[in-house]
């Protein structure tokens, strides 16, 4: 029970809950900011690299989060769809998200 | 042969009959289990067969299909197959195109499925629905397991299975793999689609040709369920997303210890240092709980050569018997208890979740020698052993980054490695500490051994990868799945396989070996050791070796070796049994007795770079499809091995003068 508590202030923080309301403007993924959500809009990535993000989820209008990066500052982890993906960051900048203002 | 007994000893499948008529409309003979990697497939695979089908918690630990009975719900007389896991039905890797291979019946030598169980993980349903898409396409009967969801409903997930049903017009059933509940669903399903088979054989079939491509009758048949466009992952993504609002999908809370764990394991200064306090401990532990288990565990073997032997009489049957196949069986054996202790981490680390994330870690350094963090994986898995590991490597997208993966993986310091290093550091480095408590001499030459394994295989991706197998660099995405305790059943299910495994090739190859050396190192008869056929043949070679510190006795080690890394400890357990003149020391001592500290060292340095596994050169052909790669591997390595032992045994020669 008390652990239920405790994931629960956390519950907040996954992607679907932000706010996304206001308003954005257009980055690639590589340059959010850790803890802040993405709105994919665009992937220009070669083709079977593209097709493979897009099975695993990356499509235009899914929300990705920006988890952490990893202790060489590259590669980052992403959580999309409730799972976490590992993503270089030339990867991560052949996807064009919408960067939302922050909701505080 | 010899490769026969080695391969099946690292690889143990159990050989089952396959159907290989052509598929009958409505009859179900074979079942193949499909999924997203890491959602539970295999140990799904293992319940319903009773197999022992490898598990750990990282995506990508099945490569290639799995076959056996439905033993554990009584339908002996169905196949079940368990594929690697994919994410759509796209040919994307090695593994991939296994999967979608063998779903298309495309697969030689494997039946095309009848049916199909797709399991997917509970816990991020809405994603996982994507592959439902693809897989219902193909029209074959299908049953959806929701697999985790005990998990899912303890953390307040939710999800109405009847809804779910109704959507992708299939049955649906949860269940929890690692606890077997709601198996019983699978059974039903089968016996339904059977029923519903005959009644389609006996004319019924005009209804599903309307239906287009879905052939079988059934819930799929009667209810009109509408499939995004094939092939396009977005259309996949928004069907998934509606399918998951209208069944009140709610995806359980996420592990929130799970991050916390990552906050610390994957910070920017922790990280990389529990990384290494975790390998230095994992040595230390070999050294001070495993050597003392091992003396103990030698002394028994050895006592009970001693209470056989007056049974045998005092004949040539005692002398081949305790001094020739006994010591060389036990000198290999007593090390079981370090190997296991050494399979006992690395299951911890595959189980936990761990794995995936020193490959995060390592995707930085890995990426100056042109691979990615994804080829860290088998080259850690090959701690264990090489061939699995190779095996592994098919999770790696690009063919050159795979190759590479696959030539320099045999560097990495496997448990085959581990006797005569193990046996080398105690007869020759005293054990003083050298940082407390925390690390000893003995671990210390351990661990730098390791390095230097380690060292040579990127070294040689490096090399390989700026030369004969350049290529762009190829991306990086790699799942990373949450952190699970590992189960007790499944850590002591690796430790009793792998301690079969061990005890085969003591009770096989080097049975064998030791038999055929005692024998050839006691003719012609009444010859001494060094007159023997094998000591001529030993003092043949001896010029070759003899500037690494070497002498006949380690030389002929060598030739033995090249069969399995384990054997030589048997074979200087055979040889130095055969001679009186060390016949009543221990091992450890006749080899003082015998051998500088050079010789020593310069022997475990050319361990830790010679390819000396039959195994490991088999698959490596296998994989690679062409014996110019695995003879150029064993060529390169034979080379750098003597070079680099004949440094040794000179630089540390110099140094003690």
């Amino acid at each position: 029970m008390v652990a239920i508590a405790v994931i629960s202030e956390f519950e907040a923080e996954t992607a679907d809950d932000f706010d996304l309301s206001g308003a954005w403007k257009l980055s690639q993924l590589s340059q959010l900011p850790i803890g802040t959500v993405g709105v994919i809009e665009s992937l220009d990535l070669p083709g079977e690299v593209q097709h493979h993000l897009m099975h695993m989820g990356f499509v235009p209008e899914a929300r990705v989060k920006v988890v952490r990066r990893a202790p060489a500052g590259d590669p980052t982890v992403y959580s999309i769809d409730g799972f976490e993906v590992a993503l270089r960051r030339d990867t991560a900048q052949a996807i064009r998200v919408r960067e939302y203002e922050a909701r505080s | 042969m010899v490769l026969l007994i080695e391969m099946s000893s690292c690889c143990n499948t159990e050989t089952v009959e396959l159907p290989n008529e052509p598929r009958v409309a409505g009859k179900i003979r074979t079942v193949a289990l499909v999924g997203p990697p890491n959602s539970g497939k295999s140990t799904l695979f293992n319940r319903l067969t009773g197999l022992r089908q490898k598990v750990a918690n990282y995506p990508g630990v099945t490569v290639e299909q799995r076959v056996g009975r439905l033993n554990g719900i009584g339908r002996s007389e169905l196949t079940l197959i368990d594929l690697p896991g994919i994410y759509g039905l796209d040919r994307y890797s090695e593994d991939a195109r296994v999967a979608v291979e063998v779903l298309h019946g495309e697969m030689p030598g494997t039946p095309a499925p009848d049916a199909i169980l797709l399991v997917l993980d509970s816990l991020q349903l809405r994603r996982q629905l994507m592959l439902a898409a693809p897989v219902l396409a193909l029209g074959l009967p299908t049953l959806v397991l929701l697999n985790m969801s005990d998990v899912m409903e303890s953390r307040g997930g939710h999800v109405d299975t009847l809804a779910l049903a109704l959507e992708l017009g299939v049955p649906v059933a949860k269940i929890s793999a690692t606890r077997g509940t709601g198996l019983d669903a699978i059974s039903h399903f089968l016996d339904r689609k059977a029923l519903a088979g005959q009644a389609e054989i006996a004319g019924a079939s005009t209804q599903a040709q309307q239906n287009g491509s879905n052939g079988s009758a059934g819930a799929a048949a009667t209810t009109r369920i509408e499939l995004p466009v094939i092939g396009n992952p977005r259309s996949y993504r928004q069907w998934a997303t509606g399918i998951s609002t209208r069944t009140k999908y709610k995806a359980p809370l996420s592990s929130e210890w799970s991050k916390r764990i990552d906050g610390v394991l994957l910070h920017r200064v922790w990280g990389p240092l529990i990384f290494l306090a975790v390998v230095f401990a994992v040595f230390q532990v070999v050294f001070t709980i495993g050597n003392p288990l091992s003396d103990g565990f030698g002394a028994i073997l050895y006592a009970a050569g001693d209470k056989v032997a007056p049974l045998l009489g005092h004949g040539w049957l005692e002398s081949l018997a305790i001094d020739g196949v006994w010591r060389g069986v036990a000198s290999v054996l007593v090390f079981l208890p370090q190997i296991l202790l050494l399979f006992l981490f690395i299951g911890v680390l595959e189980d936990s979740g761990y794995l995936a994330r020193a490959a995060l870690i390592a995707d930085r350094m890995m990426r100056s020698i042109g691979l990615n963090g994804k080829a860290f994986i088998p080259l850690l898995s090959a701690y264990a052993c090489a061939v699995p590991a190779i095996m592994a490597t098919r999770t790696i997208e690009n063919k050159r980054d795979r190759f590479a993966t696959i030539l320099v993986t045999p560097f990495m310091t496997c448990s085959a490695r581990l006797p005569i290093y193990l046996l080398m550091i105690a007869a020759f480095i005293p054990n003083k500490p050298l940082l407390g408590s925390l690390l000893g001499m003995q671990a210390a030459v351990m661990v730098s051994l390791y390095l230097l394994g380690f060292v040579a295989a990127l070294a040689t991706a490096r090399l390989l990868k700026s030369s004969i197998l350049k290529a762009s660099s190829a991306p990086f995405i790699l799942e990373l799945p949450q952190y699970r305790l590992p189960t007790f059943r499944s850590l002591s299910l690796r430790l009793v396989d792998r301690g079969k495994i061990f005890l085969r090739q003591a009770g096989t190859v080097i049975l064998s070996v030791t038999v055929v050396l005692w024998v050839l190192s006691h003719l012609p008869a009444g010859t001494t050791l060094g007159e023997s056929l094998i000591g001529r043949v030993g003092h043949w070679i001896e010029p070759a070796i003899r500037p690494l510190g070497f002498n006949w006795k380690i030389g002929i080690g060598l030739l033995t070796s090249v069969m399995a890394r384990e054997v030589i400890v048997g074979t200087l357990g055979t040889l130095y049994g055969a001679d009186p003149s060390t016949q009543s020391l221990g091992l450890q001592a006749a080899l003082r007795h015998d051998l500088t500290l050079g010789g020593a060292m310069a022997l475990v340095v050319f361990f830790a770079f010679a390819l000396q596994c039959t195994s490991t050169l088999a698959i490596v052909r296998r994989e690679m499809n062409s014996w110019k790669w695995p003879l150029l591997q064993f060529v390169y390595m034979s080379v750098l091995a003597y070079v680099a032992a004949l440094a040794t045994n000179q630089i540390i020669l110099a140094f003690i003068k």
